[in-house]
């Protein structure tokens, strides 16, 4: 059989030219409103007026297409895209939930879309209470007292929460000592870029060979005076709890430094565990991962940071109030850390996530943790019997929580066929690739599924059986596992112009250029 | 017990059997990484679930106490700016494929990686650089993220930037250079409102890592002597940052041919709805110079080609750089943007085409001088404070009227009005004065009403 055979799926294969490739001169896909004779007639031609130096000589170099060709060419892009809602979509770290569509049709309504952030109060209440309501929920879900909505990703609520921690210690006079952010290597690389662009000295902690976490000595003998604070994943994307999080907040506390907890993996213990309630100082949830609103692709995400009362004061300017009567954005907040991103927030995913919330309620969001464990922990169960994959620490953590980190070491020392080739091979099956793992690879040849409570188990029953047909195939014909993907869109890519720099071309006029270079 | 319509394996004989295969009696057994004593074994005060109809009643419920600037005429901008969004649009990143994609490869998202190179070449063309980033945030963060590049090519520690940067973009900044960089202003020309050469000159030094400017200005007007800035922030081995809006390039000198060498710019107008500022998309260029690529936080993607004749891929360029692999070392962050909004930049800008977007810039530029025109017909204001040639923006001075901006834009409420942004807090040296935004949305008879009802406000 073919690998196209076996696989039984292909992708949309439309060889669809760069939009730069179609249309022809003259066409138009949009018709600008037009002025009225009287405003013509009264401003006179005010592109002459324009300053000589600043008048644009040469139009840009934009497609010429009518409205049709437009549609069907990124409708055919959409096409060659997979999403969630298109098939089996796991990609570990991510949370890869479904994201309901009823959410999506309200989030579309122009009573949101069409609001001006400036807008009077008066004119905004619908969505200001939306956004105080959801602010109240998440305190209600993490046991912390007051949340800012402004962040717009993972990385960058870390980043507003470094400068938090920075603030805090600011105002304490001891800044200038207190450089140090510890944080450990098998949290989200952000955990130590964030708190780095904010000005800190990282210090990375390594896991035990036995727990899969930071020995509590380890941490003892990394704290110090200059010690700012500690920000760390929790649970880790390898699907442990680190459960030393109480002990570790008691020795950053005594060491006078802040804990912030990144809980872009908050969909296992969601009504389960409040990290506040531990002592946790400030912490993050990711909307689009815990609260469904759609990955669009790479975002607009939305991560909401919370703190404790005590560091609430430093939050980004503004947040939504309520004065007994109506609803309002407090901007007089004297300690805030001000701006971390223009105006409140990604407010469509605030919506989404309210609704989301709204749909479940307390029980339903018990339902959502307990399901993920449930599907991960059923997934494990499957992939740990096919030949070349083993689960690192599985002794230590043989249950793991939303997800779990596989190592294909024996795989690839067995048959040469590494964690690239089986990723790039699972395609063949109509799935998404997976996760392999964040920077640096601790584990070796790392796969890293995680199945959210929306993956029905038969898709869990697909993905196993998936995955042992192609540890057969690394055992008995590892070529066509090498040389996949054999039923994608494309054929092998080449990589040359990610390091070249006479082949790389970010844009098609520099593309354009780079090819007549070459020519010449 | 609860059967939910997004959960399949939530009904018991489901859950049984899926405990039965994993060994397990329960599925609290499944939780034994955390501690008994700290879990949360309490209810949750939140309210009780909803049906999906439910769902909608409340919300629609709650949002009709909105009323939106299609509802009322709005002359706000000020960062987020009212425009027209095609139809086409809105159909293309509702596609559910989009909409849900994430962090595939190539392989399996090939669509979404060209339709990212489509939209880094129109934002290219429109700015006249040949490298863009992928997206980000918002004119804001990306302006910080342009001047942190500069502190690390030069390894200077000042940045200098105009008066009349938007304040709002201006705190993002000093978030983003917050103990590591000082911000210094340059005056503008009490006059013209350009940028002050002479103090530009006296400010700037051997320790100037950037200068930045806008243009236009948040207060609407074009800065004329932009390459005069580029050249003397070169002198002095400084980079020359520029901030765009884009559509104003269908008319303007694109910051590439005056020597920028970072660009960036808010992409909101190019098809994004406004959702109370929550649709911002910002975009980031520089030049095609490793040296300056280094240091782009973000992901850089290029074209390039596959062992298959005539077909086109794309891969990640010096992916070291970033975060991701660099964690500290990159002293930067990146991850989830604003990738479905690029997506959506790049089919407003195919509509447009070269000729749409020249003509749209041209009405834009049209209806906003007849406002122009109109207010400052009406005793009592001064518009705009600068001679200068302004864009879609302007500002309203009502000093001699001694009526506060608040007062007025109250009293243009009453007639679904939104007058503009008060500005006077912001820039106590130009008075009682508000930020008014016109764009191609407003019609002759909404220029009118506006007039009309300042007016009588004033009276």
């Amino acid at each position: 059989m073919t690998p196209r055979e076996i696989g039984g799926y292909h992708a949309v294969a439309w060889k669809e030219p760069i939009i730069y490739q179609l249309g022809r001169e003259g066409r138009r896909g949009y018709r600008v409103p037009p002025v009225e004779e009287e405003i013509k007639a009264t401003v006179g031609d005010v592109v002459s007026r324009l300053p000589d130096k600043m008048r644009r000589k040469m139009p840009p170099d934009l497609p010429e297409l009518s409205e049709p060709e437009v549609v069907r060419h990124f409708l055919r892009l959409s096409q060659q895209t997979y999403g969630v809602d298109t098939g089996i979509h796991i990609h570990g770290t991510c949370t890869m939930k479904y994201s309901p569509k009823i959410n999506e049709a309200v989030s579309r309504s122009p009573k949101i879309a069409e609001l001006h952030p400036l807008q009077d109060p008066e004119t905004v209440q619908g969505i200001l209470r939306i956004m105080y309501e959801f602010q109240t929920w998440l305190c209600e879900l993490s046991g912390m007292d007051e949340f800012s909505l402004q962040p717009r990703g993972g990385a960058h609520a870390v980043f507003s929460n470094a400068h938090i921690i920075r603030a805090y210690h600011k105002l304490k006079g001891e800044l200038d000592q207190r450089n140090e952010m510890i944080t450990t290597v098998l949290s989200h690389p952000c955990n130590g870029g964030s708190p780095a662009a904010a000005g800190f000295k990282v210090v990375t902690l390594y896991p035990d060979e036995e727990t899969g976490y930071p020995d509590i000595e380890a941490l003892k003998a990394a704290v110090s005076k200059r010690t700012a604070g500690l920000m760390m994943t929790d649970p880790y994307d390898t699907g442990v709890f680190d459960s030393n999080i109480e002990e570790y907040v008691k020795i950053i506390h005594e060491a006078g430094g802040l804990v912030a907890i990144d809980q872009a993996n908050a969909n296992s213990i969601l009504g389960r565990l409040r990290i506040g309630d531990v002592g946790v100082d400030l912490c993050h949830f990711n909307l689009h991962k815990s609260f469904s609103t759609p990955h669009a692709s790479t975002g607009p995400g939305s991560a909401s940071i919370g703190a404790k009362q005590e560091l609430s004061k430093f939050l980004p300017i503004p947040i939504v109030n309520f004065d007994g009567k109506n609803y309002y954005l407090d901007h007089n907040r004297p300690h805030s850390i001000g701006k971390v991103a223009e105006f409140y927030g990604v407010i469509p995913n605030v919506l989404r996530a309210y609704a989301w919330i709204m749909t479940m309620g307390a029980e339903g969001i018990r339902e959502v943790s307990e399901v993920a464990v449930i599907n991960n922990n059923y997934l494990i169960n499957r992939l740990i019997g096919i030949r070349g994959i083993s689960l690192p620490w599985q002794k230590a953590h043989p249950f793991r929580l939303q997800e779990a980190r596989f190592s294909l070491q024996k795989l690839k020392e067995d048959t040469g066929v590494g964690v690239g080739d089986v990723n790039r091979r699972i395609i063949d099956f109509g799935l998404q690739d997976m996760e392999t793992s964040h920077e640096p690879w601790i584990i070796p040849e790392p796969l890293t599924p995680e199945p959210p409570e929306t993956t029905p188990k038969e898709d869990l029953d697909r993905i196993a059986e998936v995955l042992r047909r192609i540890s057969d195939e690394a055992y008995t014909n590892p070529e066509i596992v090498k040389t996949a993907p054999h039923n994608a869109a494309i054929s092998r890519i080449d990589q040359t112009p990610s390091s070249e720099p006479s082949r790389w071309a970010m844009t098609w006029r520099a593309y354009l250029k780079k090819m007549k270079s070459d020519r010449k | 017990m609860l059967i939910h319509p997004y959960i399949p394996n939530s009904d018991l004989e489901t859950k049984k059997e899926m405990l039965r295969e994993i060994g397990v009696k329960s599925a609290e057994e499944l939780f034994a990484d955390i501690p008994e004593k700290i879990r949360y074994n309490k209810r949750l005060n939140l309210p009780p679930p909803k049906s999906e109809y439910e769902v909608r009643r409340h919300v629609e419920s709650l949002l009709s106490r909105n009323k939106t600037s299609g509802e009322l005429v709005s002359f706000l901008g000020a960062g987020c700016w009212p425009h027209y969004v095609p139809a086409v649009c809105d159909e293309i990143n509702s596609r559910s494929e989009f909409l849900t994609a994430y962090a595939g490869d190539v392989y399996t998202d090939l669509g979404r990686y060209q339709a990212f190179f489509e939209f880094q070449s129109m934002i290219g063309e429109l700015v006249a650089m040949d490298v863009v980033s992928f997206p980000w945030y918002d004119w804001g963060t990306v302006a910080g993220d342009a001047a942190r590049m500069a502190l690390m090519i030069t390894d200077r520690h000042e940045i200098l930037v105009p008066r009349t940067m938007s304040p709002e973009r201006l705190a993002i900044l000093q978030t983003y250079c917050e103990g590591q960089a000082d911000i210094k202003l340059i005056n503008n020309d009490h006059e013209s409102g350009q940028i002050s050469l002479e103090d530009l000159k006296s400010k700037i030094s051997s320790k100037t890592a950037a200068v930045y400017i806008e243009n236009p200005t948040y207060l609407g007007f074009i800065e004329t002597e932009a390459d005069e800035v580029s050249h003397i922030a070169h002198q002095y081995g400084a980079l020359f940052i520029v901030g765009v809006e884009p559509l104003s390039l269908g008319l303007l000198t694109p910051p590439g041919e005056y020597g920028a060498d970072i660009v960036c710019g808010e992409g909101q107008p190019l098809g994004m709805h406004m959702y109370f500022g929550g649709a911002l998309l910002g975009f980031l260029a520089c030049r095609d110079d490793e040296k300056l690529m280094s240091t782009v936080p973000h992901r850089l993607i290029t074209i390039t080609k596959t062992a298959t004749k005539g077909e086109w891929g794309f891969t990640y360029v010096l992916p070291e750089r970033t975060m991701f692999a660099a964690r500290e070392k990159a002293k930067s962050f990146t991850g989830t943007a604003t990738a479905l909004w690029a997506i959506t930049a790049a089919v407003y800008l195919s509509l447009l085409g070269p000729k749409g977007i020249r003509e749209l810039a041209q009405v834009i530029m049209e209806k906003s001088h007849y406002a122009i025109k109109r207010v400052s017909e009406i005793r009592g204001v001064k518009v705009p404070a600068f001679k200068a040639s302004h864009f879609k923006e302007f500002t309203v001075n009502f000093d001699s009227s001694r009526k506060s901006v608040e007062e007025i834009n109250r009293k243009l409420l009453q007639s679904e009005i939104i007058g503009g942004k008060d500005i006077s807090k912001e820039f106590p040296e130009l008075g009682n004065t508000s930020l008014f935004c016109v764009t191609e949305i407003h019609s002759r008879a909404d220029i009118d009403k506006l007039a009309a009802a300042l007016q009588e406000a004033l009276q």
